[in-house]
């Protein structure tokens, strides 16, 4: 095809070479440009082309005294040259000039040229609002029109007043073209600044009445666009627009709006439109229109595209107003027709139409089936793409293994990033919807998180650690550890993959750390070893050096505990080291952590960093009552006692929570702009305890970030530790208040949990799968099947298939269940706590495929630290994820986001708090 | 609405470039370019609609039609109907084509104020303001008429 176009435009050259005036009237040189351009080899070539060319007219475009004509050939060179991407800004002043000619050749030129090179807020237009006032009181009515045209793209929401006058006036224009042009102006005015054409509603609806249909019709498209923003002030309309619509149907407009023997059909289907926003959910203005729509039905010829686009319209107005049951079998009919039909641009508007239809009568999709699958298996990417869509709309806790498997296999074919990443997102929402098993849920994050990789929001990755993290529930700790140390040997086998997503290897290092030698099949030098294989992957990548850190010092520290001393390899001792000279501060902190941590005595290390507690709250000494001997010494001392900030300054607003011991402290976030900044306690105060008992809240931030947590973790450090931070923060003070204040307070499994995991175990996950007789479908999909159509039934039942889902019901429900449960436990003060599940059935099959873990209770163990110290729960690790991650933490913590953030990870995990046994299909699709 | 129309040639290059959004001269090059790259993959018997919302936003959709050297494509948001907008396409060609009798790629090159003008009377402000290709001719002509005088 591009060859003949070549031809073409050869042929061309050559007529014009042998002098004859081209048939289009245009200058030789333009011609010969665009062959030349038509001819080049490369775009190298054309750009060289292009360019000369702008030389050139920059050039002759400024010499003195260029003829008219020829100013409006070089304008339009300019037009051309700026079409193919280059810059013409160089001439813009003379085609704003060109409009100011009385010549109405070059004045539309002129305008043209101005509509294609400038916006609405460019600088020029100042110089074209006179003219355009001037053409818009022009007698020559195609002046008024060229003006409107303008007008339409030229004029930004300041300079609408002044035109907007003259615009009112042309409603009322003698010729009918004038008149709908000043509607559409004004349409567009209503586009860009509702507020300036409001008092206009009225003269707008009188031009629905207008004696031009042509003009009514303009007036639709406006009424469809004041609709769509409110509906009320039009509900009256409905009849007249009923009316219209009937004598358009009956063929009473004049005949010059009949296309292909259809009347009206632009009008027709506008009107449908309106009517579908105007009915939905209001059944009186609905019954007003049964019948023009059963008319239309009736009449519609479903053999003419124009005729078809009518019955589509009309289906989809009958499937947004209240339903009528007959019109609503008609439009199933309408559907069915589409979707049998060899059309591709029929069967999109038939998949289309079903995905509305199903709202209503999911039922109907039944008949379907077949049909949908063949536009599931076309090569045609919007048709697909448009299945999937639907097929999304449909899933249920029956046939989501299906769906979400079609899915997958979809986003593993394409390279589209901007559908990865939305397709990608919706399987994750199914899966975390309609999830019949834990196990499942994690193999099918892991074959996102490898196919979609970096494109997974990261909070996906910490849904996913978290579930790992929980488990099924506290029931069961051994189900857990099974899913666990299967997470543990599915990333163990992914690590042998190339290329993995930094995403998908902070969630496997998380894994590790956590539980690579819970179960004791694996040894801490074995796990180190991998994870220092992890970071050689991906030397640059800081974020993943944060999180492999905290996995060996957990590893490391789980030995410890355990009394073992640990050997580091020296892969990972020449890691560490590197560290220490890292610049990423982030990185500093910790490695500096991990051997403060490895320095502590056996006790020591087991309570802060205890096995398996990444679930656990933190307890929060909120009164900071280990400092009691601290004040108390210094109160003897002398030092003036605490005063709350409301006592201080009278500031009500504030919160804040003074305990009697000076010490209480709070960190809500705060809503009111800081007070002025005051003027500091005298320099020597803050060397002494004085300064500590009387400062201002602004400072327990600090104090319960730094001091809370860090001395509550590490507690039997020294106290003179304390000391010298004090003298630190208060320092800082003044600078203002810090920003990081709710990181303290914010107990350590959501930060845990918040921080990240995935799993990816595509060969562990399938066998699994495929032991797993609790699911149907996809079992049934393995069996080779020689018949293809048969193997469409079998996908046909298990998409579609109502039996099914009855009996599967119930694992969604587990789930359901499972999520409230995982709200109770949940501390007021602390973000949602660990959601233990009831064991999905199919775990325990596993269980005799998997090695069995050494059964030790690590919430037992846990308990015992917390009834010594109850402060002492806290781990390093999640100190460090929390600087990991101060962004996200900060949004955390009791405050209403904290609420919000709670509420929408429980509808991650697939729970609606609400606590409903049955997960609503269509809730969130339909509203 | 209408977002924008374009013609363009099956090599990519941009015949005619209408929008009715604003947008800087960059990014309409590279929404060619990707609208190019769309539909230039796609078979002939597949359906005509492409859904757009990485180029020009959540719900909008390309509805083209294939002449020839030229694709038309017309960028459409919900408010419009996909299939009336394939045969408005229809009634743009055959206008073009009644007043160049016969119209081929080049005579869209080297009339561009024409086409221009007929489009105009189509569209407008990004709204359907004609459809009837008699009634748009007669407009048109009567524009020429009075040019040339």
């Amino acid at each position: 095809m591009s060859f003949t176009t070549m031809e073409q435009l050869k042929t061309i050259g050559r007529e014009l070479a042998m002098g004859s005036q081209g048939v289009w009237g245009s200058s030789k040189e333009f011609l010969e440009l665009v062959k030349t351009i038509g001819e080049a080899k490369s775009k190298a070539e054309e750009e060289r082309i292009v360019l000369a060319e702008i030389e050139s007219l920059k050039r002759r475009i400024q010499e003195p005294d260029v003829p008219r004509k020829k100013m409006k050939e070089y304008i339009m060179r300019l037009v051309y040259v700026e079409m193919l991407g280059h810059d013409a800004s160089f001439g813009y002043i003379h085609a704003v000039k060109m409009t100011h000619d009385d010549n109405l050749l070059l004045k539309r030129s002129g305008y043209l040229a101005v509509t294609l090179f400038l916006n609405e807020d460019h600088d020029l237009i100042i110089l074209i609002i006179n003219t355009i006032q001037k053409d818009l009181k022009s007698d020559n009515y195609l002046v008024c029109c060229a003006a409107l045209t303008a007008v339409c793209r030229l004029i930004n929401e300041e300079t609408i007043p002044a035109v907007l006058p003259q615009i009112v006036e042309l409603l009322n224009h003698q010729k009918e073209l004038v008149r709908k042009k000043a509607v559409m102006a004004l349409h567009r005015f209503f586009q860009r600044s509702p507020s300036t054409v409001s008092h206009l509603f009225p003269a707008f609806q009188e031009r629905l009445c207008d004696r031009d249909p042509s003009v009514m019709s303009a007036v639709l498209c406006a009424l469809y666009d004041m609709i769509l923003v409110n509906v009320k002030p039009f509900k009256h309309l409905v009849a007249s627009l009923v009316s219209i619509l009937k004598q358009a149907v009956e063929h009473r407009l004049p005949k010059s709006y009949d296309y292909h023997r259809t009347p009206a059909p632009f009008v027709q289907i506008k009107l449908l439109k309106i009517l579908a926003l105007l009915g939905t959910g209001d059944k009186a203005a609905s019954e007003n229109m049964f019948n023009v729509l059963g008319d239309i039905l009736k009449r519609s010829d479903s053999t003419s595209n124009i005729g078809n686009a009518i019955l589509y319209e009309c289906v989809r107005t009958l499937t947004s107003i209240y339903t009528n049951p007959r019109l609503l079998q008609n439009a199933a009919e309408i559907t069915a027709k589409f979707l049998k039909s060899d059309n591709h641009n029929l069967k999109y508007m038939g998949i289309d139409a079903l995905g509305r239809l199903i709202k209503i009568t999911p039922e109907c999709a039944e008949n379907h089936q077949l049909a949908v699958i063949d536009c599931l298996e076309d090569p045609d990417d919007t048709l697909k793409r448009k299945t999937l869509d639907l097929l999304y709309k449909m899933t249920k806790a029956n046939n989501v293994e299906v769906i979400v498997e079609r899915m997958v296999e979809y986003i593993r074919n394409i390279s589209d990033n901007h559908y990865k990443t939305e397709i990608s997102s919706r399987v994750i929402e199914l899966a975390e919807r309609y999830a019949p098993s834990n196990q499942w849920f994690i193999q099918t994050m892991n074959q996102v998180f490898e196919i979609a990789g970096d494109l997974v929001p990261q909070k996906v990755a910490h849904d996913l650690m978290r579930l790992i993290a929980e488990g099924a529930g506290e029931e069961d700790e051994d189900a857990d550890s099974h899913l666990r140390s299967s997470a543990v040997q599915a990333y163990l086998q992914i690590l042998k993959e190339p290329k993995l997503p930094s995403i998908l290897l902070q969630v496997i290092s998380w894994v590790l750390g956590e539980y690579g030698i819970a179960d004791g099949s694996h040894s801490a030098e074995f796990i180190i070893g991998k994870l220092c294989d992890i970071v050689a992957t991906r030397p640059g990548d800081d974020k993943l050096k944060g999180y492999v850190v905290s996995a060996i010092t957990k590893i490391c520290a789980f030995e410890k505990a355990a009394g073992q001393t640990v050997d580091l390899i020296p892969e990972c001792v020449s890691f560490i080291e590197e560290l220490y000279a890292s610049h990423s501060t982030d990185l500093q902190q910790r490695i500096y952590e991990f051997h403060a941590v490895l320095k502590l005595d056996r006790d020591t290390i087991a309570s802060i960093l205890p096995m398996d507690a990444s679930c656990e709250d933190i307890e929060v000494d909120k009164d900071l009552s280990f400092l009691n001997s601290f004040v108390e010494s210094a109160l003897a001392n002398g030092s003036r006692p605490y005063l709350s900030d409301n006592e201080r300054r009278g500031m009500g607003a504030m919160t804040t929570l003074a305990s009697n011991n000076d010490a209480g402290t709070s960190s809500l976030l705060r809503f009111q702009p800081y007070e002025k900044p005051s003027i500091p306690e005298p320099a020597a105060a803050l060397v002494t305890a004085s300064h500590y008992s009387q400062d201002a809240i602004d400072q327990h931030d600090i104090y319960s970030s730094t001091i809370t947590v860090s001395t509550s973790s590490r507690a039997p450090e020294s106290s003179s530790n304390d000391g010298t931070r004090l003298k630190l923060e208060g320092v800082q003070k003044k600078w203002g208040r810090p920003t990081y204040t709710p990181e303290a307070q914010v107990p350590k499994n959501p930060i845990n949990i918040s921080d990240s995991v995935k799993v990816s175990s595509s060969a562990a996950g399938k066998e699994a799968s495929s032991r797993n007789s609790s699911a149907p479908p996809y079992t049934e999909r393995k069996q080779p099947s020689q018949e293809i159509s048969a193997e469409k039934k079998k996908l046909a039942a298990s998409l579609f298939g109502s039996k099914a889902g009855e009996t599967k019901a119930k694992p969604a429900a587990k789930l359901q269940q499972n999520g409230t449960s995982k709200k109770a436990p949940a501390k007021p003060t602390s973000p949602p706590a660990p959601a233990p599940a009831p064991p999905p059935a199919d775990l325990l099959d596993l269980s005799d495929s998997l090695p069995q873990i050494p059964s030790v209770d690590p919430v037992d163990q846990l308990a015992d630290l917390i009834s010594v110290d109850s402060s002492a729960a806290t781990s390093t690790t999640s100190l460090v994820e929390q600087v990991l991650d101060a962004g996200k933490v900060a949004t955390k913590g009791p405050s209403p986001q904290a609420s919000l953030q709670k509420d929408s990870v429980s509808r991650q995990v697939g729970v609606t708090p609400s606590g409903g046994t049955n997960p609503d299909l269509f809730k969130d699709l339909f509203g | 609405m209408i977002d924008a129309v374009l013609v363009m040639n099956t090599q990519g290059k941009p015949r005619l470039a209408k929008f009715y959004k604003s947008l800087s001269p960059v990014k309409q090059q590279e929404i060619v370019r990707k609208v190019y790259t769309g539909l230039s993959s796609r078979a002939e018997h597949f359906c005509n609609f492409v859904e757009a919302d990485e180029i020009f936003g959540a719900g909008t959709k390309l509805v083209y039609k294939h002449f020839a050297t030229l694709y038309f494509v017309f960028v459409i948001d919900s408010g419009e109907s996909e299939l009336g907008i394939l045969d408005l396409i229809q009634v743009f060609v055959e206008t073009l084509d009644s007043i160049f009798k016969n119209v081929c790629e080049l005579d869209i090159v080297f009339n561009f104020n024409k086409v221009n003008t007929v489009l105009d009377e189509i569209v407008m402000g990004g709204q359907v303001v004609e459809t009837n290709s008699t009634e748009i001719v007669k407009s048109v002509q009567e524009i020429f008429k009075l040019e040339r005088g």
